[in-house]
């Protein structure tokens, strides 16, 4: 694999942001209600996190830089590393550690039933993330993996569902998320692609990072 | 009038756990962490402020007719049994007030910006005696009773906080209500240029922020006009200069900076309730059997929490005021009248 420095920044930046997370809870610098402070922070990383894997692709067709596709499984690791995180602190800040109250929630709660289905989407693709799993699924893997973008559906709908009066960085979110949506459209994704210089890099070169993740 | 609380809801003063106390423990903690233990200590030689029973330095420049009335003020005149009283830092830094932004530091970063001196409620509608009052006026008729109440936000969590004011009831009376009087209606002070979110394009809600409550809500010896805290006058933030405090409902019935009342006839407009009427009604009693469509009401975290106490309680019937407020709701359906 090429460019470790690259691929090694992304890792320790990652991990860098939830453990000042930490230490800023245990400080106390995240007021009197750290529990939901992580849960709000680590929700919004995990979002983050999976429109940053989302604009590898689009990144790549436009600059023709290796680099990016070389941090997409990282990415989405990251991304799921961060939500099973936040659902931690959920289960653990918000309800207390209650059994019994995880059940009621995941009945009665729509915005618990659609995080946790975007959950269950983001632990399918980790689990089949490895080189065994894409060997074995061949042409599925790919197909498989579409549903990150049903998982962006769901997080964003689970987000809205939270928010209690200021849509302002919600819309941030979703308009984002529309436009990676939209710019993998073939006929965006195309001129996204003839902005690459130099004669390296065929369109049919170029299909086989697209439109995977 | 004198308030009849249970023997349950008595509180030995030995029971809460000293403010200064909690905060040198946060102290040490975070000095530990930053691998500068020694500095813990001074915060521990912290000067007591002799106007009020609190470890809380006063500001300098109270006004004059709130430092006159410190004197006579009824310190405990209700209290909570067992229940540790909020740090006051806590109190003043996570705050609901959408007018200076939906993020609970909003408004410790921006409401200082509020002017609150001179200020006036104007008194209107079914009163015999309308018409604007200087905040001094308001006041000045009154003794100051210390209320030490649970708050319950709807968002689950809670505090528990020693307010300082008057029963509304007072108040209304002074204004003497005629037969139409059916509700009261409040409303928040309007300031573009001190509060940022009335100049946003995100911000759902229709501006000013408006309460209202029944009249026999309103007439209630539990609900308090308060004019300060922790012994010490409000700061912005939490509703200065005057905010109502309404303790078996939901925070956000309990309306700050308080620019007119209104008795009326009709049930009047609440700023939540237009907004989500499926989610917040105009009663909002505090009910851990009936939830709030997105979340649970069953159970709350009394702040301060941290990482190693969650401090995760079960929600009373009327926020624990029960015993005083049950009556008022007798025969209603709360499922429906929410």
């Amino acid at each position: 694999m090429k460019h470790p420095v690259w691929r090694g920044a992304v890792f320790l930046a990652a991990l860098a942001v939830p453990l000042y997370w930490l230490y800023q809870a245990w400080i106390f610098a995240l007021g009197p209600d750290p529990g939901k402070v992580l849960v709000d922070r680590l929700g919004q990383g995990a979002l983050v996190l999976l429109l940053l894997t989302l604009a590898l692709s689009p990144l790549q067709w436009a600059t023709r830089w290796s680099g990016w596709a070389q941090v997409r499984r990282q990415l989405g690791l990251w991304c799921f590393s961060y939500a099973c995180l936040h659902l931690m602190a959920y289960l653990m800040f918000i309800l207390g550690l209650d059994a019994s109250q995880l059940g009621r929630e995941l009945v009665e709660r729509p915005y618990i039933i659609v995080g946790a289905l975007a959950w269950l989407g983001l632990l399918t693709m980790a689990i089949t993330s490895n080189r065994w799993s894409m060997r074995r699924l061949g042409r599925g893997w790919k197909k498989l993996h579409r549903i990150v973008y049903g998982v962006l559906g769901l997080a964003l709908l689970h987000m809205l569902w939270v928010v209690r009066s200021d849509i302002g960085l919600w819309l941030l979110y979703f308009s984002l998320g529309a436009a990676l949506m939209l710019l993998r459209l073939p006929l965006l994704s195309q001129r996204l692609k003839r902005l690459r210089r130099g004669p390296i890099g065929s369109p049919r070169r170029a299909a086989d990072t697209s439109p995977g993740a | 009038m004198l308030i009849r609380l249970p023997n349950a809801s008595r509180c030995l003063p030995s029971e809460i756990t000293p403010e200064p106390v909690y905060l040198s423990r946060r102290r040490f903690m975070a000095a530990a962490a930053a691998g500068v233990a020694g500095s813990a200590l001074p915060g521990l030689a912290r000067a007591r402020d002799a106007a009020s029973p609190y470890d809380v330095p006063a500001p300098d420049d109270q006004p004059a007719w709130f430092t006159d009335k410190l004197p006579q003020a009824q310190w405990k005149a209700v209290d909570v049994r067992g229940e540790a009283i909020t740090p006051f830092q806590d109190a003043t830094h996570y705050n609901n007030f959408y007018e200076f932004g939906p993020d609970k530091g909003d408004p410790a970063d921006h409401a200082s910006a509020m002017p609150t001196e001179p200020w006036s409620v104007v008194i209107e509608g079914a009163v015999a005696k309308p018409g604007t009052y200087s905040l001094e006026d308001l006041v000045q008729p009154h003794r100051l009773e210390e209320r030490i109440y649970r708050l319950r936000c709807v968002e689950a969590w809670s505090m528990v906080i020693p307010w300082l004011g008057f029963p509304l009831g007072k108040l209304i009376e002074r204004a003497e209500p005629t037969a139409g009087a059916k509700y009261v209606a409040f409303q928040t002070a309007q300031l573009p240029e001190a509060m940022p979110a009335l100049r946003s394009r995100f911000s759902l809600i229709d501006w000013p922020y408006r309460e209202g409550l029944r009249m026999d809500e309103a007439m209630h010896p539990l609900t308090l006009m308060a004019v300060g805290m922790y012994g010490r006058v409000l700061e912005p933030q939490n509703g200065a200069p005057l905010r109502l405090v309404v303790p078996w409902k939901y925070g956000f019935k309990s309306i700050k900076s308080i620019v007119r009342i209104s008795l009326v006839e009709q049930q009047p407009y609440t700023t939540w309730q237009d907004l989500a009427p499926q989610e917040y009604g105009f009663y909002a009693n505090v009910n851990p059997q009936v939830d709030h469509p997105r979340w649970s009401q069953a159970r709350e975290r009394r702040l301060p929490t941290n990482l190693f106490s969650t401090n995760v309680r079960d929600t009373l019937m009327f926020n624990g005021y029960a015993d005083e407020v049950a009556s008022l709701y007798q025969g209603m359906d709360l499922r429906r009248y929410y």
